[in-house]
């Protein structure tokens, strides 16, 4: 999808991030992850499927270009959903690949935007099933508030200010975008 | 972009087309998965409630759908023929009308008469789920035998795969030729004439009198469980001569393509229809489908489960 096309009644209000923007913040995300934990720790970074994935595998590069040399894995939540059989369609189940086990391990939970915290309920349940890690922090690349649920992230990208109608999309090239924005978006018919 | 499911019941690969049945292969994957994690189990179908009526002897079946209800958090309960009321002689809709009194989300049914499922699902709100039906079809084993095909040939469009063996009493057979014709794939089929059914070839399918002709350049070779039956009422000499010149064995098996993957559905009769070098040999793939089974089988429970009661 394309920031012009298929948003279903909604009208761009502003680039939140554009390419330098998405890059400069996550350059940053990884030094404050460098800063905070110890050279030795075992680090395993998950990224939420799909725009967290792809966050967390581009995180993982750049903490390896800075010799930090972490785990990545991936986790797809919508079997852990407290919505699943809310509305149709049914989501579609991606993929979960994580380590045989994650036993002692620091988890860097990557999601692009933080809003609800219901998704993050969810991958906290699924981790715990595979495991007891050592600790789990959540970095995020847009925290954009309105919480339904006592969650709050460890590294923030940006925080910017929304009402409950506007909707926050992370376009990313790996999910077949021209180029990488963070648009804020406006419901259309707002009441 | 996002498919959907339209179907509340499974009664059929018939009722199926093709993209449905993609569907179901590609969310098996992602199930499969599940089964290989350290904690087997998923919460998705928390506080739904799976019936697993099973009126004909299975255990394999029977087993699978109930580890797949399960590692999706289900309540699963099984009940069969011995011990249930239908050998107090309560009819089939009386049973149907007291099960819909406990509310089941789904209801899995193996029955000896072709039919039950769809009865079934006019008469309970719950989704049916067809697990046998007579001599009429087994969808689930259809789905399975396809997602472990294409784990090994990738695509079905020109395959060749040949179905061997008493392939009228067959409801797998049945529900393989209806999901793999719709995927693309060809089939030929081979066994004695009085265990073909008659018209075979309406549906698309190409009849051999001798096993060999069937099985030469085949990309799937597939035996069928001969019933003990068959030979008490006449339909066939005797499991020796069925097995002398039905029975897949070593040199048979070279005529197929290198390399073919061998099927069987399950439960085998051991040097009848296959002989255990075969079965037990490196193109066997008969285990895979058991644990493709599982994973089939949570997908379709996690579709069903979810799905509304009004269409």
């Amino acid at each position: 999808m394309t920031p012009s096309e298929g948003n279903g009644g909604l009208v761009e209000r502003k680039v939140v991030l554009d390419v330098v923007g998405i890059e400069n913040t996550l350059e940053s995300l990884t030094r404050e992850l460098i800063e905070a934990h110890p050279p030795d720790t075992d680090i395993l970074v998950v990224g939420i499927h799909t725009g967290g994935a792809h966050l967390a595998s581009r995180i993982a590069s750049l903490l390896a270009k800075n010799g930090v040399s972490v785990e990545l894995g991936m986790i797809d939540i919508t079997l852990y959903r407290d919505d699943v059989f809310i509305g149709l369609p049914r989501p579609e189940v991606g993929p979960t690949q994580l380590p045989s086990s994650i036993a002692g391990k620091t988890i860097i939970l990557v999601d692009d935007v933080l809003f609800t915290g219901r998704t993050v309920r969810s991958a906290l349940d699924e981790l715990i099933d595979y495991g007891r890690p050592h600790c789990v922090q959540l970095a995020v690349l847009v925290d954009r508030g309105h919480r339904e649920l006592p969650i709050q992230a460890d590294f923030v990208g940006v925080s910017i200010e929304t009402t409950r109608q506007h909707s926050v999309r992370v376009y990313l090239t790996e999910s077949g975008s021209p180029e990488d924005r963070v648009i804020l978006y406006e419901s259309e018919n707002r009441s | 972009m996002t498919r959907t499911f339209k179907h509340r019941h499974l009664l059929g690969i018939e009722e199926l087309e093709a993209e449905d049945i993609f569907l179901l292969l590609d969310l098996s994957e992602r199930f499969l998965e599940i089964s290989e994690r350290p904690l087997k189990k998923v919460p998705t179908l928390r506080g739904k409630t799976v019936i697993n009526l099973f009126m004909e002897s299975s255990t394999r079946t029977r087993g699978s759908f109930e580890i797949a209800g399960k590692r999706l958090s289900a309540d699963v309960i099984n009940q069969s023929s011995s011990g249930s009321s239908s050998s107090k002689g309560e009819t089939l809709l009386d049973m149907a009308k007291n099960l819909g009194a406990m509310n089941p989300d789904v209801v899995v049914v193996r029955h000896r008469a072709a039919g039950t499922a769809h009865f079934l699902s006019r008469h309970l709100d719950a989704s049916i789920v067809n697990a046998g039906d007579g001599m009429h079809e087994h969808p689930t084993q259809a789905l399975l035998d396809c997602a472990t095909i294409r784990r090994h040939k990738k695509q079905f469009e020109g395959l060749e795969v040949a179905i061997l063996g008493d392939v009228s009493h067959s409801r797998v057979a049945r529900s393989d030729i209806l999901a793999l014709t719709k995927l693309g794939a060809r089939i030929r089929v081979a066994g004695p004439r009085t265990l073909l059914p008659i018209g075979l070839e309406s549906l698309g399918v190409e009849v051999f009198d001798r096993i060999e002709s069937a099985i030469e350049g085949a990309d799937v070779v597939m035996a069928l469980r001969l019933q003990e039956e068959r030979q008490r009422s006449g339909l066939i000499p005797g499991n020796r001569e069925f097995s002398r010149f039905f029975g897949v064995d070593n040199s048979r098996l070279a005529l197929a393509k290198p390399d073919a993957i061998v099927m069987h559905p399950g439960p085998m009769n051991r040097g009848v229809e296959i002989s255990p070098e075969v079965a037990d040999g490196p193109r066997s793939v008969i285990l895979e489908q058991v644990t493709y089974g599982v994973a089939v089988r949570m997908a379709i429970l996690y579709l069903m489960a979810g799905s509304e009661s009004t269409e």
